[in-house]
Order: C-alpha cells, then structure tokens, then sequence
C-alpha cells in the first residue's frame, strides 16, 4: 500500500432537479484500499457514485472533490474516465447494434489516445480480451452481440465487470453490482473484482449488502445516511451492519 | 467499423467547393426551344425528341404536388438553366482528353477516375452539371456484353433498348416532377446486363451539380436480362450555395425472370446552412419493375443531404415469386426536410416484399415516412413487412410516419412495426464515462441505429455512409 490519495471529497453537497441528496459527504481514498460505502434505500449512495462520474443531471452545490489532485467538477465525464475513473452503473443501458468487442475496443482506444499510447487494431485487441473474457467465465459470444441489448439483469452486471477488467481503471466505483446476481455470479463478480486489485489502484463499492464482502475484503466501511457519511469503520462495521441493520446507526450521531 | 470511421467523424460539408471550369450554359427559362437545343446538343434521334415534347406538353398541364410534409417557397421554373457542359467536350474513349480540373474534381469526391487510382472492383460514370464525362472500365464490362455508358450515348449506340425500356417504369406523364425530368433529362447513366451474365464489378454513377442557377435531370436506366444480376451504387453532391437548386431525377429498373438488381444510393447533396439558406430540392421519382418471375429489386438509401428530399423508390412486383426490398436511412439536421418512404406494389402470386426505415431527426429537422403497401387482387399469398423506426436528437425536431396499406387479396401477410425513440442522455453519459467524446458516442449510437441498413450496402461505401451521418449530425449534441 502507498499514501497515495486518490480521491478526496470534502463537504460535498449535491443533488438532482434543485433537491439537495448529499449533505456534506467527506471521503479521503488511498491507492491500494478498497472502501465499501453502505447505507438504506435513498441515502445518497448512487447519488455520490453519479457525481463523481460526472452525470450532467446532477449539480454540486458546495464542497470539492478532488481525483488525483485535479477538481473532478473542472474535468467532463470523458475526461475523468480517461484519467482513470470508472463506474460501474447499477443499470447499464443498451446499445442496439454496436457490438460488445466494438465498443470495448473503442473506450479502450479513446482512453489509449488520450494518453499517446498507440490505438489498439481488432486483432491485437482480441487478443488481449482472451483471457480477461476468461476471468469473467464468459466465451467469445457475448463479444459479437450488442452492448447490453437483450442481456439479463446479471449479464448486464457482469459486463460492466468486463469492462473494468478491460479498461484498468484506477478507481473503480461499483454502483450496487452485487444486486440482481445470484450466488455463483456474485462469486465470480467478486473475485474477478478482486483479482483486478492493483497496488496503484483502488475500489469503493456501493452496496446494500454484506455478502459481496465476504468475497472482496474492504479496509474501510462507511455507512451512507440523509447525505452524509454517519459512521466509518473496518471491515467489522459491515458484519455489525449485517447484524443489527442501519437503524442502528441512523440513531447514532455522525461522526463528522 | 473502425475506430477511423470515428476520427473521421464531425467534419463540415466537405463537398462543397466549386470547380472554376468554362461551361456552356444554355439561358435559363423552359420551352419548346430548350427542350429542341437539348435534343440537338445531345445529338438525338427524332422519337427521343418527340417523347420529350410529349412530356413537356403533359408537365403543362400538370400541377407541382404538396400533399408531402414539407415546406419551400414557389420554384420558378423560368428561372432555372436547364442545361451546362464544361466547354472542353471530353472524348468518352479517352481519358487524357477530358480537362484536368474535371479529373481533379472527382478526384477531390473520392473518385479518381485515372486508370492507375481507380477503385477497384468498381465502375464509375462520373456525371458533371448535364453531361457525363467520362466512364471507367468500360472494356472491361464489355467483354462480357454488359453495356454502361452514358445514357445520351444509349440513345444513340442503342437505341432499340433505350425505346423498349425508357419511361416503361415510369412513364412520361407519370408525376410532375418526373414529366419535367422526361422533357429536359441531359444525362445520366444506362446499364444493360445481358442474360445470365453476373455483372463482376459494381457499377456506380457519381452525379455533381457544379454550376449555379442549373437544374440537375438526370435519367437512369437499367435493365437486367434473364438471370442476370448487378449491383449498382449513386453518390452525388454539390457546391455550397445560398440560392436553392432542383435536382429532378428518374431511375428506372427493369428485371426479367430470376434477375437481380440491387440499387444503392448515398445521397449528399449540399443541405443547407443552419438558417435553412440554400440547399438542393431532392424530388426524384425512383421505380423498379420486376417483370419476370423470381426476379429481385433492393432499393438501399442512405439520404444524409439536400433541403429538401421528395422521394419514394419503389417496386412493382409483377413477375410470380418476385421480390421488392426498401433499406432507408434518411437524416434531417438543422432546417432540412424529408419526405421519403417506398412504394411497394405487389401483382405477382407469392410477392414479397421488405421495408425496414430509419429515420433520424436533429436540430429543427422534419423526417416523414410515407409508405404505401399494395396488395392486388391477383397477388395470392403475397407477404409483406415493415419496420419503420424514428430516432429523435434534441427536442426541435419531428418525426413522421405515414405507411399505407392497400390489400385486396385475403392471402395476403402483412407485418408493420414502428418504434420512435429519443437518443437518451443517459446513452450519451454511459459512453462518456467509458472515454467516448459525445460526438463519438452520438455516432456510435446512430450507427448502431442504422446496422440494419447499412449492412445492406457494398462494402466500400458502408463505411462512406457511416462516416457522412457522422458529418451530417454535426453540433447535434452540446
């Protein structure tokens, strides 16, 4: 592990059509450290997952987030994902008749681009899918259809999976991919998550529920409730959550 | 597809230069007179002429059509020249005799039609303002019987074809626009396959509107004998102007028994500017007959261009068995305005027939659909489907559908789908968030919309077709 800070969010205030969802949210995370974000239905957790990918619909209000010492609120969705920004969407949408491979290849590519490296042609870049496909237990089908068109709920999830594997993100933000998969999928989802665990890189994970940290181990839990981060803790707070249910913490008071 | 496709994406009308070249251009203004100078400039025979002054006397008689969903002010009809040559006539056998700035034209289009940098495995006619300047390959074609030239020279080297096919599909008092076109056509291309002759290379026309204040009427025709098959491509476009032009053509398609025609066009003349200002008026009358048994007509569109398009590319399906297939993508950005969709008629026993639309709308851009499916009562088990589908960008637009359906036969099979969708911000923002810059994403989406379509057309020029809707949504996302 190094100290190196990724992402720093100080008192940030956010939200969508003039009402306000975060309320001061302050989050630092390092390189190396995956950090799980939980919290009840409502509580601003896709909300914050949103606005740091930079989705047009939401508005920061007050506060700062800062990646890599850089204003995300300066830098467009494109470009916070080509600097290494990756969200995995709790609803991936379709896209009809572009291909898997095609659109892969071509994210791939623009963010190969943007850092001069050279573009990756369809041959070279099959190649290299080979065995990220493998991580995922998939086979070369799921590359030639469109991009999450007629997938079911855990296809969807394990394709934007594929998609972090592919990209190599260096924060990666899992919008609730753990719902909608069942046992055997969540298991591959997480340890794939898992396996893609670099020293330079780190993960938060959104979340309902404490099963997929059974599988990816967090350094850090936080506990999302009304805008703000309420409680934070080790990986114990998650099965203590699991135990107890957020009620628990709702009656607390914050901790910041 | 390739990512170049992308990079190449998001580029003003690149067509729209002029050529500095001397033409002969005859005073705007149409008569009898005219009509008599453009017969005698093109040195035809007397039926050819008489046929051109039925039709001009049957256009005055006849009223321009506005039941289509378009809107443009009055078309003055004195005010148009219809006829302009570059001065320097080219030699049709040789190259090396046509004027340098005309090769450096159509090379500029993509076109180069000098022997060493021609595109392979295609044939080009390349059609300048009224008159065609040269074609490609024609030994080649020829060795095998397959007549392509222009169709002024048909009327000449072969006028026994010209007379039996010319205004069959459609006839001289068929529409307005196409009365006019039959009356002052200046060139255009002619295809004849003989019998059982696979044509080897594609044939293409490229038609380019060089000079100002001219009308474009040009005719094509093509007849594909007995089991014979050819696969054909138009391009066109036009310098950028403030004043609008007409462009008035006719294709006619003749198929015999188990004869297959596939007729591809990428249509880019000049739209207009964002005001609206200048632009070509597209109004074409497009027919394909398929006269033998099992023969097969595919019309495949891809319409990125003018201000306005007016066209309807159809089939009569005469012969039993016989096929009629429509692939359109039409796209109106910023002020344009189309009204285009297919007619499918269907005589023969076990017709059938295919429509598949796409119709994208941007800026203030007005897109309609007119559609008519007819099933006569002789048409026993004759089947028809159709898909049209509307994509919308921004909240100024419109899209329209009109399908038409006319069945007299109870055997008849008829399946209609139709699906209006917005591109959602939420494609966009998914795209983004994977690196895609918005314009890519808008590309890759409207792409994706259009697969159907464009896997319909030749290779070489699927991509030249993903790359102009690239173009011709410009600026249609913030």
């Amino acid at each position: 592990m190094t100290d190196k800070v990724l992402l720093e969010i100080k008192n940030l205030h956010a939200g969508i059509d003039g009402n306000e969802i975060l309320r001061g949210v302050d989050l630092t995370v390092r390189a190396g450290e995956v950090h799980a974000i939980m919290g009840p239905n409502g509580s601003g957790k896709s909300t914050l997952a949103q606005v740091l990918a930079g989705n047009p619909a939401y508005t920061i209000t007050t506060g700062s987030a800062q990646y890599l010492g850089k204003d995300l609120a300066a830098l467009k969705p494109e470009e916070r994902a080509r600097d290494g920004l990756f969200l995995a969407f709790q609803y991936p949408v379709a896209i009809r008749g572009i291909t898997n491979a095609y659109f892969l290849r071509s994210a791939l590519n623009a963010i190969r681009k943007s850092r001069g490296e050279e573009e990756l042609g369809p041959v070279e870049f099959m190649d290299a899918l080979e065995e990220k496909l493998k991580l995922i237990g998939w086979d070369d089908s799921y590359l030639s259809r469109p991009v999450n068109d007629g997938f079911s709920g855990g296809e969807k999830k394990r394709n934007e999976i594929l998609q972090l594997a592919v990209l190599e993100p260096k924060l990666a933000i899992l919008d609730e991919t753990d719902s909608g998969l069942d046992i055997d999928a969540l298991k591959t989802v997480a340890h794939t998550v898992d396996k893609l665990r670099r020293p330079d890189s780190a993960t938060v994970l959104v979340t309902h529920y404490y099963r997929i940290l059974t599988h990816i181990m967090p350094d850090y839990v936080h506990v999302l409730s009304g805008g703000r981060i309420v409680k934070s803790g080790g990986k114990d707070l998650a099965l203590e959550l699991e135990e107890k249910g957020y009620d628990w913490v709702r009656d607390e008071a914050p901790v910041a | 597809m390739t990512t170049g496709i992308e990079a190449q994406v998001l580029q003003p009308y690149k067509y729209g230069f002029v050529t500095d070249i001397e033409s002969d251009v005859v005073p705007p203004g149409l008569n009898e007179d005219v009509i008599r100078l453009i017969s005698a400039k093109k040195g035809e025979p007397e039926w050819m002429l008489e046929w051109r002054l039925r039709a001009y006397r049957n256009w005055l008689k006849m009223r321009e059509p506005h039941w289509a969903n378009v809107r443009y002010g009055p078309i003055d009809y004195q005010a148009i020249s219809y006829y302009a040559a570059p001065k320097k006539r080219p030699q049709l056998e040789s190259l090396e005799q046509v004027d340098p700035k005309l090769l450096e034209t159509f090379e500029k289009l993509g076109l180069p039609l000098q022997e060493r940098k021609r595109l392979a495995g295609v044939a080009v006619d390349a059609v300048f303002d009224s008159v065609s300047v040269a074609t490609t390959f024609r030994e080649t074609l020829a060795q095998q019987g397959i007549i392509f030239c222009a169709i002024s020279e048909a009327i000449r080297e072969h006028p026994e074809l010209v007379r039996e096919y010319l205004g069959s599909v459609v006839p001289y008092n068929d529409n307005f626009f196409a009365a006019l076109n039959s009356a002052v056509f200046t060139d255009g291309s002619f295809a004849y396959i003989p019998k059982g002759v696979r044509c080897p290379l594609e044939l293409s026309t490229y038609f380019r509107i060089n000079t100002s204040a001219t009308g474009q009427f040009e005719r094509t025709l093509i007849v594909a004998e007995e089991g014979s098959s050819v696969s054909y491509l138009e391009g066109c476009s036009a310098p950028i102007r403030d004043e609008h032009q007409l462009h008035a053509a006719v294709v006619e398609l003749v198929a015999l028994d188990n004869a297959t025609i596939k007729y591809s066009t990428i249509q880019n003349w000049y739209p207009g500017d964002e005001a609206g200002r200048g632009g070509i008026y597209n109004f074409v009358t497009k027919r394909g007959k398929c006269l033998g048994k099992n023969s097969k007509i595919s019309w495949t569109q891809v319409e990125t261009g003018s201000a306005i398009t007016w066209k309807y590319p159809g089939c009569i399906l005469q012969g039993d068995n016989s096929i009629g297939e429509f692939y359109s993508v039409a796209v109106t950005n910023n002020r344009q305005q189309a009204d285009t969709g297919t007619k499918m008629i269907h005589l023969g026993k076990n017709t059938r027939s295919t429509i598949v639309s796409k119709g994208i709308s941007a800026g203030h851009g007005q897109n309609t659909y007119r559609g008519l499916v007819k099933i006569l009562k002789g048409a026993e088990g004759a089947r028809n489907y159709s898909q049209c589908d509307s994509m919308l960008i921004g909240d100024q637009c419109g899209a329209h559908t009109f399908p038409y359906i006319d069945v007299r036969n109870s055997t008849a099979i008829m399946e209609h789908e139709a699906s209006t969708s917005k591109i959602g911000e939420d494609q966009i923002f998914y795209c983004k968030q994977r690196g895609l810059a918005a314009e890519d994403a808008v590309s890759m989406i409207v792409n994706g919309f259009c697969k159907e379509v464009f896997k319909e057309l030749p290779m070489e020029f699927a991509v030249e077709a993903q790359r102009l809707l690239g173009i011709s949504l410009e600026g249609s996302v913030g």
